[in-house]
């Protein structure tokens, strides 16, 4: 069984903050769709940005699609992140001023290797947005609006599009479905789901929300993991 | 290039903040590509009031003061020079021509000038134009004939054949008038954009007519007073006028013909060659044109701070933008590369804006500015200098730029991911 993502003796604080993270262990397999729950403020926002390698761990190793992140250079990882993996945030996923194809397409600006996949297999960029977005149950005459134009359950499933395109092999969710209600988050999910396994991508999601839980293949306590999690947090 | 089409969709959508920028920094543009181009063609018209004379001849005194009152009808003569002296050098071997001026009259406050009529064949203005009658012919005929300049003939409503009277002095209000002694319209000037449109032109015998019963600056009374019929039937040789201009066989001549009148033993002298003069004096007012240009650069500072301002207050409420960026893969660069083609859009399209104003400006106030000011304002492309000035403004504005872009920059690696608004 490969790892997508395994790290070993991690360990992060912000700048002039106490420890935060301090993970001794912690691995995500190949087509894995892992649930990692803990509650705000227990540092998930920032494992993620450790993970995307957009912040650096003071100690410990990161190992991500066989590269050992921290030993690349800054404007390496930023393009290992572009070409690898996909983010999806709780909210205001979109740049409001572009339209819906030009927000999913975004990825593949930054990313050649992205656009290079995205469009051998559906052709060109635009096809691939159009039938990512119709997979994902948003119409080809939505796809030209602008992306404030749509309601919230849209503009997620917008980002997930943007976050699948081009088939990175890691998505990283950081509580997309936070702002949708009860309903549609299962609904939002299993789309998510179907598309990932469709693109052969690992799935790693975080929530607060434990009701989720259940439809995941594995589910990990970020404050089981973080040695430095308790005292703060507790309060 | 990716980044410019969304640097130009995130500005659209700020277009109302956009657009003021914008015009502020049109404007401020616009204001210092007027006074430029005013400065120029102030400059220009200045250089060109008075050429193809060689040497200004006049009582030793200084050479502005002589360039100001001889060619600018400014000020007064400290002293006259004989009539004997004009004769001696207008009869000089190298002196292919030589005007009397005299001066020292006025009518309602333009100047009276008394010349000969060499002035209607050898002034010469602007780029070697001589002067040219709209209405009428010059003096010559009668005594109290006077041909005016175009201004004085559109202010005062005066036309052929109009008698007027002028006055003793140069004062706005003169008490003493040669009423007695009425001069008859016989020719208007075309407008020459020089002081001459702001003159009477009448003959040297007019003059000494006019001031012929006059003693110690009083007209005589009773028997004393020679009446306009008496004038015409004297012989009215001047005993003295004001300056003189020359024109020499060749230009080459001049330093030499200027040293020789300067050391003229039969009066003190002084000679100016009009161009150095102009110049001087032109650098006498230099301080306040460069001013101006330097208040015109400091609105324009204005207007690119104002710039500065709008791009760093919208920073704030997009740091969501940055982190979304950077999550899709965005290097922190390429947001600082953002906010440079940001502020380089707003600046160029400022410019843009800013020279169309100019011409529309231009367009307006063409007219009015050569009536009222006699500056020709061309309606020319660009020169190269305006160009540079640009470019100028171009550069400060990617200088400038560098503040929001470090931020952005600081920012986006310190915000990563987590957007905390
Ligand atoms: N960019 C940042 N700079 C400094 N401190 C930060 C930053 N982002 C998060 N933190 C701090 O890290 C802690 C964990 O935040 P976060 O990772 O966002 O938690 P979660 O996502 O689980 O709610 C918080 O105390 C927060 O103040
Ligand atoms: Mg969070």
């Amino acid at each position: 069984m490969s790892h997508v993502l395994s790290l070993t003796d991690l360990q992060f604080a912000w700048p002039n903050q106490a420890l935060l993270l301090d993970i001794p262990q912690f691995s995500l397999t190949r087509g894995e769709r892992l649930f990692l729950k803990g509650p705000s403020g227990s540092g998930k926002t920032t494992l993620l940005a450790l993970l995307g390698g957009i912040q650096l761990p003071q100690q410990g190793q990161l190992v991500t699609n066989g590269n050992t992140l921290s030993s690349l250079s800054a404007a390496a990882r930023d393009h290992f992140r572009a070409d690898h993996m996909g983010y999806l945030f709780q909210q205001f996923n979109l740049l409001p001023f572009l339209d819906i194809t030009s927000n999913v397409l975004l990825p593949c600006r930054f990313s050649k290797r992205r656009a290079a996949r995205a469009s051998e297999r559906y052709g060109s960029l635009e096809q691939a947005a159009r039938h990512l977005l119709e997979q994902l149950g948003l119409p080809s005459s939505l796809h030209s609006r602008r992306a404030d134009e749509l309601s919230i359950g849209q503009q997620q499933r917008v980002a997930a599009a943007r976050a699948l395109i081009g088939s990175p092999e890691l998505i990283i969710a950081d509580e997309p479905t936070s702002a949708l209600d009860y309903d549609s988050r299962e609904a939002f999910i299993r789309l998510l789901f179907a598309e990932c396994s469709g693109a052969g991508a690992s799935l790693l999601f975080v929530s607060h929300d434990q009701s989720l839980a259940p439809l995941f293949d594995r589910v990990v306590d970020l404050a089981e993991l973080n040695r430095a999690a308790g005292a703060p947090a507790c309060i | 290039m990716h980044l410019i089409r969304l640097a130009l969709a995130s500005l659209r959508n700020r277009r109302f903040t956009a657009l003021l920028t914008v015009f502020a920094i049109a404007l401020s543009a616009t204001l210092l590509l007027a006074v430029e181009r005013v400065r120029v063609e102030a400059r220009m018209s200045f250089a060109n009031t008075i050429s193809s004379t060689d040497l200004i001849v006049g009582a030793r005194s200084g050479s502005v003061n002589l360039l100001l009152y001889s060619v600018f009808r400014i000020g007064n003569a400290t002293n006259n020079i004989r009539w004997s002296s004009y004769q001696h050098f207008a009869e000089h071997p190298q002196v292919k021509w030589a005007i009397p001026l005299s001066l020292g009259d006025s009518h309602r406050g333009y100047r009276v000038l008394g010349t000969s009529a060499a002035y209607f064949e050898h002034y010469q203005y602007g780029r070697k134009q001589a002067l040219e009658l709209a209405k009428g012919r010059p003096f010559g005929e009668d005594l109290f004939e006077v041909v005016l300049g175009a201004e004085v003939a559109r202010k005062l409503g005066y036309q052929l054949n109009d008698e007027i009277v002028l006055a003793h002095g140069v004062a706005k209000v003169t008490l003493q008038k040669h009423d007695d002694k009425p001069f008859k319209v016989v020719g208007i000037l075309k407008p020459t954009a020089t002081p001459v449109d702001r003159t009477l032109h009448i003959s040297l015998a007019g003059i000494e007519a006019l001031h012929i019963d006059w003693q110690n600056g009083m007209p005589a009374y009773g028997n004393g007073k020679i009446s306009a019929e008496q004038a015409r039937e004297m012989a009215l040789q001047p005993k003295a006028i004001t300056a003189m201009l020359l024109g020499l066989n060749s230009r080459i001549a001049s330093f030499r013909v200027q040293r020789e009148i300067n050391e003229y033993s039969g009066e003190p002298l002084l000679a100016i060659l009009p161009g150095v003069a102009l110049q001087e004096l032109w650098s006498l007012m230099g301080t306040a044109e460069k001013a101006l240009f330097v208040v015109s650069l400091f609105v324009v500072l204005t207007g690119l701070i104002g710039m500065l301002t709008a791009i760093l207050t919208s920073l704030n409420e997009r740091r969501r933008e940055m982190a979304i960026l950077r999550s899709v893969g965005a290097r922190p660069w390429h947001v600082a590369l953002l906010l440079v083609l940001e502020s380089l859009t707003l600046t160029l399209l400022g410019l843009l804006l800013g020279v169309a104003l100019l011409y529309a400006g231009l367009l307006i106030a063409r007219e009015p500015v050569l009536s009222l000011y006699g500056i020709y304002l061309p309606l020319s492309a660009p020169t190269w200098y305006e160009l540079s000035l640009l470019g100028g403004i171009l550069l400060a504005a990617l200088v400038i730029s560098i503040v929001p872009a470090w931020r952005a920059y600081r920012q986006s690696l310190s915000d990563g991911l987590s957007i905390r608004v």
